[in-house]
């Protein structure tokens, strides 16, 4: 199995999980990694914030921006971030179980466009975005990671997901990055090398 | 459901999207071929699921013979969600580096094009009227929507938006009180009728329509996010022709002009906030 982009979602507790995975995502880390947070409609900082724990560059995408490999995207307050053959796409459309940007929306979109080759994760949060997205990406035939709700900061969201579908793996939070970095250390960054 | 099928169904799904919106540009005359893939898709799929019909051959059919099946889903496609005064910075940056160019005109024509259900339009016609512009003024304020462009008409907002709305207005430079500009009304609020004096309402489809005047200034926001990269080079152009010399052009906080044909021919009035003067 090849995989071609990763996905993760998570809401109250994610900035504190994101610090423990994106410092260990491993530095020739060979695929795009796509993150919503849900965030406020004013939280302009958090790009800049989470650029300092990244291993890897970090950016909120400007619209149709191309998605390049080994380079962590955020997405910006106030859109959902879709993807698309091409690149990313932003919308405005209303929020999504009362979130924008909401998981489900990019989980979906990325299932649509990259099929089996989508590794979905989702970590810490308090409500139940992301389960039928990562449900979605199951059904396409990717692989669905969930951080293990018993340690999580917040169980909803890991515990809606593996309601939804049978997922992959259940993992604690300290392992979920080398267990990527296991996954995909054998992925042809050439593929994307422009 | 194995994957193969899976992706077998959704290259089928495509096709009778693709399908579906020939027909809707045949039989109806309204153009969204070009529209980004992902996000249309998903607002068909979420009107099917509203109609309960399970295909999109099947909701083609009653899209193409029931006019009030097409209008559903044209309200469904044109709505996107949008605040007063959102990123309030942009209306701060538009304050401080256009307002001053603008007192020196005699008269200022501004084109809202996408106004969507009016937020941003009062918005503006807020900003003028504080900085003693908005007699002089004209806002054409852009839909392709006849649904939003009644509502933006009305301009009556929900009461429960506006704390959000308050403290947009007041990063946004206000000077006076939010609450000046609106009467309570229950659940809604009804913005003053004094602010839309100036300002005309009117159907206009930024995909198959052309120019209809020049204008000082065009807000384009978040609007060329719903389009593909052949149609926004299209609706560039437009903008561009559409602008005087020395005109500004107000773009979405994720949105650029690099790499579109244009970008050589406006340079930058404020880099983080998407404001951009016509120089050429």
């Amino acid at each position: 199995m090849t995989f071609e982009i990763i996905v993760i979602g998570t809401s109250y507790g994610g900035l504190a999980a994101l610090q423990t995975v994106l410092p260990a995502l491993a530095r020739d880390f060979p695929l795009p990694v796509v993150i919503v947070q849900h965030r406020g409609k004013d939280s302009d900082n958090l790009c800049e914030f989470l650029r300092r724990h990244s291993a890897l560059p970090l950016s909120e995408p400007n619209d149709k921006e191309a998605i390049a490999p080994g380079r962590v995207y955020l997405a910006p307050r106030d859109y959902h971030l879709l993807i698309e053959r091409d690149g990313f796409a932003l919308s405005t459309e209303a929020p999504v179980g009362y979130a924008r940007p909401s998981v489900n929306v990019l989980f979906e979109s990325a299932a649509e466009v990259y099929q089996q080759h989508v590794v979905g994760v989702v970590l810490t949060g308090a409500n139940t975005d992301g389960a039928r997205g990562l449900a979605k990406i199951k059904a396409h035939g990717g692989l669905c990671v969930v951080e293990d709700p018993a340690g999580a900061a917040s169980r909803g969201m890991p515990q809606a997901a593996i309601d939804a579908t049978p997922v992959d793996a259940v993992l604690p939070l300290p392992e979920i990055a080398p267990y990527l970095n296991q996954l995909c250390q054998h992925e042809p960054r050439s593929f994307y090398a422009s | 459901m194995s994957a193969l099928v899976q992706s077998d169904q959704t290259q089928l799904e495509d096709i009778e999207i693709a399908l579906l919106l020939e027909g809707l540009y045949r039989v109806y005359g309204f153009d969204f071929r070009d529209y980004s893939p992902a996000s249309i898709k998903r607002r068909i799929l979420e009107r099917m699921r509203a109609e309960k019909i399970t295909t999109v051959s099947a909701y083609q059919d009653c899209v193409l013979h029931d006019n009030a099946c097409m209008e559903r889903l044209l309200v469904g496609l044109s709505v996107h969600v949008t605040s007063m005064f959102r990123d309030p910075s942009f209306y701060l940056t538009f304050r401080r580096k256009v307002v001053p160019v603008l007192r020196t005109y005699p008269t200022v024509r501004i084109w809202h094009a996408g106004c969507s259900t009016g937020e941003e339009v009062y918005s503006m016609a807020i900003l003028l009227q504080e900085e003693g512009l908005y007699r002089k003024s004209v806002i054409y304020a852009t839909d392709i929507s006849r649904d939003v462009l009644r509502k933006a008409r009305e301009g009556i907002f929900p009461l429960a938006a506006m704390q959000e709305y308050t403290g947009n207005y007041m990063r946004a430079g206000g000077k006076h009180e939010f609450s000046d500009y609106y009467t309570a009304h229950y659940d809604n609020v009804i913005f003053h009728p004094a602010l839309k004096t100036n300002v005309v309402f009117s159907e206009h489809n930024l995909v198959t329509d052309g120019s209809f005047n020049e204008f000082h200034v065009i807000l384009c926001r978040n609007v060329m996010i719903y389009f593909n990269k052949a149609l926004q080079e299209r609706v560039h152009n437009l903008i561009y022709e559409s602008l005087s010399m020395f005109g500004v052009f107000g773009l979405g906080n994720k949105e650029s002009l690099k790499f579109t044909p244009r970008a050589d021919f406006y340079e930058k009035l404020d880099g983080h906030d998407k404001l951009y003067r016509k120089v050429k």
